[in-house]
This record gives C-alpha cells, structure tokens and sequence, in this order.
C-alpha cells in the first residue's frame, strides 16, 4: 500500500466536445477545445513546472515558470493561460525557457527560508519540487536582501495558528494566490484576499485578522491548494507527512465526499479530498476534513459492560458475557411477553452492510418487524411523499445536475451549513447567474452570500409549508403556467385535472393565504413565476419540509409542483431531498423501516417475503412492526420490552425526551452498541462498543443515491466492526449467520433487491461509486431518476389541503421555536464536540429577533428560560435580525441544552416524523438552569461516577 | 406527554384530515390502506378497541375505514 498520488493537469478539463491535435514536443495529441498547453501536456504524460496553477482553479498566469515557445509565436506564453489551437507546434523545454525558469525559480527562492529539512511540507512541497524540476543550483542574488522570513525582517509577520487545524505562515507565502482563488472559485466565502502591494503583498484573512476570527470556514480548500507550508495541516506538523492511503467516505453528513485517509501505520495523519470523488470533486467542509479526532478520542468505549438495572454501576465483561447476556435477555423477554415486544433500532451512522444486518437479525431472527430507524425524526416524509408521487422513495438527481440549474429553489435547508460541500457547489452555479429562490423563516447565509442575492426570500412562518406551497401552485394552475405536454405524456392526466381544479380554488391563491404564511403575496406570485418560466428549474429541501405535522403532505406538494412545471426526468431540475445523516438514505434503502423489506418493498408482499424466507430460513411476519414513537408507547404502556439500539441516540435526538427517557425506563434490557456513551446509553443494560467509519469496511450511500466505500485503514478500537458484534449477537441468538467480510452482505443486498442486482464491490473498485437503481437495466447505475417515465409509470398528483398544526401560539406561549444546524456541528454533536469544532461554536444559543428580545427587556448573551408545553430548558440569547418577529431559533448540538426537553410530540400524519421545526414557546430572562438542565448534570454526574467505580473494580 | 390513546386518536384522525379533500369513497379506501400498511396489529387492535368501547374524539370517517370485526374477532 502506497500514498495515493492524485495527478494535476494543472487547469481544468474544457467541456467542449471538438477536439483539437497539435504536438507538443514532437508527439502529436487531441484534446478538447479550450483544453490549456499545461493540461495537453500533461495528459500525455509532460509535466511543465508550475506553481501558481492547480487543476481545480481557473488558469492565473501569475508564476511564470510554465512558459512555453510556440513555433510562429513571439515570447514564452504561459501555458496555463493559453488554450491549444489546432496545428500548434509547442516546445516545453527548451534552453531559453530553462533559463527563463531557472531565474524565476531564483527569485522565489531568495525570498523563502531554507529551512527544508525541519519544515513540516519536507517532500510535500511543490517549490521544493520546482526548484529541483528547473535544476536550481544557486541563488545569486543571495538570502540577505528585504524579505519576509528573517527573524529581524520588517516584513516578518507573525504565524497565525489561531485555527484548530491549520497554521498560516506568511514568511513561506510564495503569493501564488491559490488559497485566496480555491476560498473563491471553490468554497465561495471569499475570506481571503491578498493585502499590501509589490513586495509587501501577502495573504490576509478578511481585513487582517487571524484566521479564526475572520469568515474563513475552515474547507481546507487553501490548505489543499498551498504548494509550500504556508497553509498546513496542524496534524502534518506534529505527527509528520503519510505513507499511504486508502479511499474512503466522510461519516458526517449526507453529502457523502470522498477522502483519502493518509496514515502512518495505523495514525491517522489527515483526511484530504478525493478529486475523484463524484460527490465532492476534490472539496470539503471544515467535519470531513478536519473534524475526525473523535474517532481516537479518550471517550471512546472500548470495553463491553452490563448491568441488571439502569441504577446499578455499569460492569466491564468479556464480549462473549456481554452478548450472551444480551441475547439471553432477549430471549428471556420473549417467552415471557411475547415476540413482538422486544425490536431494534438500526443506524444512520452505519454502514449499509451493518445497517443491513440489524434488520435481518430482527425479521429473521427475533421473528418480528419491529426494526425501525433515525430517518423516522427526519426524512420518513421524503420517503412516503416521493413513493406516492413518482414511485421511490429518493432524491431525483445526482449534485453535478445542479452545474445546469437555471432556477434553484432551497425550501427549509441550510445548505451552506447542513450540507456545506454541496452548498459550495451550488454558490458556483449561482455565481454563474442562476436565479434563486430561498424559503426559510430564517435568513439564512445563502439570502445574501458574497456575489450571490436571492431573487426572492420567503420567510415563511413555521407550519405553514403546506398552504405556501399551495399558493404557488396555485399561481402556475391559474395563470396558464402548466407543462401541459409535459403532465399529458408523462402524468395520471384524470388526478392531475382534479387536483387543478382543487388547488385552483381561491382559498389557495397567495392573496388568501397571505395571513398564514406571513409572506406578501406578490412575492409568492413571483416566485412561482420563476419557478414555472426561468428554465430549468430544481427543488432542494430539508428537514424543514419534512419535520412538520404536514411533512409527507409538503413533499407531495414540491412533487405536484415539479410535475405540473415538466421540472423533472432530465438534468438541471428534479425534487432533491437534503439528507442528513451520511446513511440516512443507505438505512431508508436496507430495509430499516418496519413496514418495508430492502428496496422499499411493503412486508405484506407475498413475492417479496418469499425472497427473504427462501434466503434467510425462518417465516417472517406480514405485518407492519412498530416505529421508534409507537415502541416507546407501548414500553410505557408496558407491552414492550426490551430494544436493541445499533448506533442511535434517541434519548437526545428525538422529541419530548422525558417522554424518551420514560420508555426506556420501562424497558428490561436495552442494548446499546455505540462508540460513546451517549445518552440513551444512561438507560441500557448492555453496552457493546460500536467501530468508527475508520474501523471497518462496507458502503455508504449518500443524498445522491451514490454507493460509495468505506475502507478500513486502522483495526477496531475494541477489536469488532459493527457489522461482526451483529453477528455474534445474532449467533447467540440462535440465528446464526456467516459472512467474512461485508463484501459478502452486498452480495446478498444485491441478490434479493433488483435495484442494487448489479452493485458488488468489484464494480465500486472499478468504477469508485455508483448510484442505485443499478442492476441489468443500468449497469452503471442511474444518475437521473425518471427519465422518460415514472418509477410508478404515471406521476401522481396529490390533493394537498393544508392543516394547521394542532401546535398553536397562545398568550402564554406566544413565540414559534424552530431548530437547525450550524456549520461547524453535526446533529447531537456526539462527534464534533469531541474535536477543536468546538472553537466555532462552545454551546447552542437561542436567536431571537430585536423586537422580540426588547419587548421582553434582554440584552445580547442573557441566560433566558424557554418554556413550552411540555418543559423548559434554558440558554444565552443571540440577538438576531436574521429571525423573523414571533420565531425563535435554535441548534441542538449540546445534550445540555435539551432542545427536545421542550419539542411536542406532534408528528407527521403519515410517517410519525416528529414536528421539531414548530413548538410555540415563551421565552423570559432568568438567572438559573431549568430544573430538567439541574437533574441532567446530576444524573450524568451521577452516571459517570458509577461508570469510573466500575472501571476502578475491574482494575482491581 | 399523550397518552396512549390520545396519541392514536390523533394519529388517526390526522390520516382522516389529509383524505379529506377525497371523494368519501377515495377517503375511506385511502385511510384503510394506509392504516393496514402502517399500523402495527397492536395499534390497529387498539384501535379498534377504542371504536368499539370509546369513539369519542375520532373522527367518523376512521370508524368507517377501519375493518374492525375481523380485529375485534382476534382480539377476542
């Protein structure tokens, strides 16, 4: 195993499909028009020096080192900047451009410390390999004129190693300006610039401010474009350049960008992005590339314990006692109360293979289909809406699609934070021109963004989605805007006239729901009219569609609206759901969910069971199992008992927690299998310590539908994958299973669920990813969903009335609390409060408007109780205009802040998904934690201290 | 927190409240088949328990929808 070393053709790749010949050296070659000489000549093979060019930014022409001479052309262009033309003859070494180089490389040198052997980029740095390309032997102009390195240098700055994760060290800047172009062209923040002038010149974050406190998002992009040690990893200068890698899949959100793990031994010495990477293209966000040290963090458990009560101290014991103990509580739990009380909750977090496991131990081997899933709080209405709709339960598009969006219309997400490597990318295709449309009850940084405006913000009240959506359609219906050619050919035309004629009913136009909405109608009008007429024209949304008591009814209303605009089946457009987790969609597609088997095939289906009983051996069950919410009732109720919890933590993810809490309560074994001892875990009997995505090989499928790898590169830190602790459990279970590696499960995925028949691991070797379906219909899988036809055969309209949610304002709760994420966290926090991410953002705050906060006499950073229904939790207040008067706005990354203390119980009328986005509130100063908050620290006290007496024992 | 029975209470009539817009007959059917597909037996019995002993709070159209006796008859 070796350093995967990627190659830069030093310019991107031209589009054009007219090819063009010239020699480059001799060698005659075609390449695409617009192709650059640098490139050409790399991709036969020619690497002309270089230093200012990289292949994921536009040409600069500013280093002067790729000079080339052209036959019939005065000078020695820049062959970065100058495209190829056909019958070009173009020499890239000759003696004058070596001595042009050699003096260029003279320059840059004089002006840099010659401190290579001690720097940390020693043999990853590219002014080191120019100057031995050129054949640098002296400087003659000497080390000692004006520079910036020397110690007693008036043009010295300081190292700025504010970022937890990367040092700028101006005296090693070559000014090439990839940093501030990659913040540019790539990310799109546009923090960096270069300040001064002539030799002063050198780069700045923001008005010269240290990195930390200025706009940087911390991407990496100016990391990885530096080609000196001015920008470098924090973790290459302790530990010291890698020796090999391995592809694999960032475990954070569900953009699913593809790294390469550089390691030495079994160390992780970073994460960079894969160019490769169909997801990420060579970009990354601030969690992938640098937020991963939880992984090796000291809370890691690595001991299985267990317990006969929740009040007693946790024990370390064998594997072998703990499973045993696990399987034989099962057991005991079902000859007493009956099969269906005991299920298990598989993970967002892992893998496919594992996620996979875990449904079949509980079909098969608990024989019963109470297997449920995270995606029920989160995108359990994108999966009935779309199904209803167009036939399947995913998103319609690959991300590259966007690159062709004319209009982009962002519904309850936050891409630039929740999803922030596809968030870039679509800042590119704004910066571009494309129109957008952004509807949030929150300005969120997308409204207004450098060289990037909304066409149109709708701040939306929460719970009102339905009748926003309505209005539009409503416009399009009523103002002669319908794809008729496109809904006759492709859509059930009978449901689309009833549905015309339901939503082109007064009660929806933007005029009557204007109040309900709290947006100006015109601004619907608008809007709607964009949508329907700027071209090609794509949805995205997240959970602030889905998590509604209307969220499957919100997503039928963005597919109705796609259909009747003929915005789906082809690039550009298409409904796109923002996945949350990095598996979320992989965990929908295994069969997590208790009414489905893998490939979202309804238990009740004859053929289906078939499949699975021929392949597994036991009769499995015809009826629906229970969801997370429905176990939790019945534990309180009684009749259920006893859970087994892969990688999930509802006693802080999931609403009205004391409600949570008291199920899990009621349970009499609960097993969790975690990597930490997370909240739910306060309540388990068995605790199996879970791997990281580090620790273990499978796949993860992302937003896209794309099936990508996740490599093993360092052993489990407790000595089993996820995938292996199923299988022990199972075995002792009595259900035996046998795979050796998970490129085994895949192989079974693929045998019993027609849309992944043709996916293996040999293909995603070959290919690197693939997006399902991919079977004998698309070997290479299927980038575009719906192309030509439904999934379903006839798009489907739905009659989407809207319902106001039973959860209402009131004098003595008069304020809408909705939540959301920052950049720099990730969900519960679990993983990035164990990392320097916390530099960003140390505890979740309540955003409330000036009015809101003045009629209520708080200043910026209170102590504020907010109380609702069901509890009260309090936080530091942030004054913000970006909330609109009457919302109120949070993050639920910390446990402490017990965001879902005060969430109701409410949920979506088809899924259960609970409505986290509207809880109406009141929020006052207040000088103390709430009582929740003050039990919380006791009871985790409490269980820590127990934890470190047992550990205490056991070393005795 | 709801209880129990609250808690299907609403989850039912929330079902009813989306088909509402529906024809009566494309209500009822809607309702029936999404209840069957998604309700656990336990759920849908309990249910059926209530219909039977206290409809009070559910809307008239999940009675309708709902095909009880054969439940009630396994609950029996």
């Amino acid at each position: 195993m070796s350093l995967i070393q990627e190659i830069d053709y030093g310019t991107p790749p031209s589009k054009s499909e007219r090819q063009v010949t010239l020699t480059i050296d001799g060698t005659e070659i075609s390449v695409p028009e617009g192709t650059s000489i640098m490139r050409a000549a790399m991709e036969m093979g020619t690497q002309i020096p270089k230093l200012c060019a990289t292949d994921s930014l536009a040409s600069f022409g500013s280093c002067r080192l790729c000079l080339v001479e052209i036959e019939g052309r005065a000078g020695t262009p820049a062959s970065c900047t100058t495209p190829v033309a056909a019958g070009m003859v173009v020499h890239t070494q000759t003696e004058r451009l070596a001595r042009l180089r050699k003096g260029v490389m003279e320059l840059y040198i004089s002006d840099h410390p010659l401190d290579c052997l001690t720097c940390s980029a020693n043999g990853d740095c590219e002014l080191q390999d120019m100057a031995g390309a050129v054949g640098l032997r002296e400087v003659r102009y000497g080390m000692e004129g004006s520079n910036h390195f020397a110690k007693d240098s008036d043009l010295r700055l300081p190292k700025d190693e504010s970022n937890p994760y990367f040092t700028y060290d101006p005296s090693k800047c070559i000014v090439c300006n990839r940093c501030v172009r990659a913040c540019e062209e790539v990310q799109g923040t546009f923090a960096l610039t270069i300040s001064g002038r002539g030799f002063e010149s050198r780069v700045s974050p923001g008005m010269n401010e240290p990195f930390l406190q200025s706009e940087c998002v911390s991407c990496g992009a100016c990391v990885q474009a530096c080609p000196t040690a001015t920008l470098n990893e924090k973790s290459v200068i302790e530990i010291g350049t890698p020796e090999h890698s391995l592809v694999t899949t960032c475990a954070y959100c569900g953009v699913g960008c593809s790294f390469k793990a550089e390691m030495r031994g079994n160390t992780l010495v970073r994460m960079v992005p894969w160019k490769e990477g169909k997801a990420n293209e060579g970009h990354s966000c601030v969690k992938g590339r640098f937020a991963y040290g939880y992984a090796t963090h000291e809370d890691r458990i690595t001991k299985p314990m267990i317990r006969a009560s929740i009040e007693d101290p946790w024990r370390e014991v064998s594997w072998s006692e703990a499973i045993d103990y696990a399987a034989s509580e099962f057991k005991r739990i079902q000859a007493k109360y009956g099969r269906d009380a005991i299920g298990g909750i598989t993970s967002s977090r892992c893998t496919n293979e594992e996620t996979y496991l875990v449904q079949k131990l509980i079909r098969a081997g608990f024989g019963t289909n109470n297997v449920d899933t995270c995606a029920r709080v989160c995108h359990s209405p994108t999966g009935y809406g779309l199904k209803m709709t167009f036939g399947t339960s995913a998103g319609t598009q690959d991300f590259a699609s966007v690159d062709e969006s004319d209009v982009i219309f962002v519904i309850g997400a936050n891409p630039t934070d929740g999803h922030p490597v596809f968030g870039a990318r679509m800042k590119k295709r704004l910066r571009q021109g494309a129109r957008l449309i952004v509807a949030d009850p929150r300005r969120i940084d997308l409204v207004r963004s450098p060289h990037i405006k909304a066409d149109y913000h709708l701040p939306l009240r929460p719970g009102s989605n339905v009748a926003f959506i309505n209005a539009l359609a409503h416009v399009i219906v009523t103002e002669g805007l319908v794809n008729e050619a496109f809904v006759r050919e492709r859509c059930d035309w009978a449901e689309f006239e009833a549905w015309a004629r339901f939503i082109a009913d007064d009660r929806h136009s933007p005029e009557s729901v204007e109040s309900i909405t709290g947006v100006p109608a015109a601004e619907m009008r608008g809007a709607a009219r964009l949508y329907a007429t700027g071209g090609r024209a794509a949805i995205y949304y997240g959970l602030g569609v889905t998590e509604h008591s209307q969220g499957s009814t919100m997503v039928m209303g963005m597919a109705n609206l796609a259909m009747a605009t003929g915005n789906i089946g082809y690039r550009g457009v298409g409904v796109n759901p923002l996945r949350g987790q990095n598996n979320v969609q992989g965990s929908c597609d295994m069969g997590s969910f208790p009414h489905e088997f893998p490939g979202y095939r309804h238990v009740s289906d004859d053929s289906t069971r078939a499949v699975f009983e021929a392949l597994w051996g036991r009769h499995l069950s015809a009826e629906p199992g229970l969801r997370i919410p429905n176990m939790l009732d019945e534990a309180v109720g009684g009749r259920f008992k006893g859970l087994y919890i892969q990688g999930e933590d509802i006693a802080q993810s999931d609403p009205d927690v004391q409600h949570v809490t008291a199920g899990l309560a009621a349970m009499e074994c609960v097993v969790i299998q975690d990597i930490f001892m997370n909240e739910t875990a306060k309540y388990a009997h068995v605790f199996l310590p879970g791997s990281s995505f580090l620790e273990k090989d499978g796949t993860f499928t992302n937003a896209e539908r794309r099936i990508n790898r996740v490599r093993k590169v360092m052993p489990p830190l407790a000595g089993y994958a996820d995938w292996e602790v199923t299988m022990m459990l199972a075995e002792a279970f009595g259900y035996p299973m046998h795979y050796k590696h998970p490129g085994e499960i895949m192989d079974e995925i693929a045998a019993t669920t027609p849309s992944f028949a043709d996916v293996s691991y040999a293909k995603l070797d070959e290919m690197g990813s693939v997006q399902w379906p991919c079977n004998e219909n698309a070997p290479l899988g299927t980038p575009i969903m719906h192309v030509g036809k439904f999934v379903r055969g006839k798009g489907q309209f739905m009659l989407t009335e809207f319902v106001e949610t039973d959860e209402r304002t009131s004098r003595k709760f008069p304020l809408i609390l909705t939540t959301g994420r920052i950049l720099a966290h990730y969900n519960v926090g679990a993983q990035t409060r164990r990392t320097p991410n916390t530099a960003w953002h140390p505890e979740d705050v309540l955003e409330i408007h000036p009015f809101d906060a003045e009629s209520r006499g708080l200043t910026d950073g209170d102590l504020v109780a907010i109380e609702s229904r069901v509890g009260m939790v309090t936080l530091h207040a942030k004054i913000s205009d970006r909330m609109q008067p009457g919302v109120v706005y949070t993050t639920f990354h910390h446990p402490m802040s017990g965001a879902n203390v005060i969430t109701t119980d409410y949920s979506d009328w088809a899924t259960n998904c609970p409505e986290y986005k509207v809880t109406a509130v009141q929020v006052r100063k207040t000088n103390r934690p709430s009582e929740w908050q003050e039990r919380f620290v006791e009871h985790h006290e409490k269980s820590t201290r127990i934890l470190e007496s047992a550990v205490t024992e056991a070393a005795e | 927190m709801s209880s129990k029975n609250e808690t299907l209470i609403r989850m039912a009539n929330q079902i009813a409240t989306f088909f509402r817009p529906y024809s009566r007959e494309e209500a009822v059917k809607g309702i029936r088949s999404h209840i069957e597909a998604f309700w656990s037996p336990t759920m849908r019995r309990d249910l059926c328990i209530l219909i039977a002993k206290d409809p009070d709070g559910l809307d008239a159209i999940v009675i309708e929808a709902v095909p009880c006796e054969i439940e009630n008859h396994e609950n029996a």
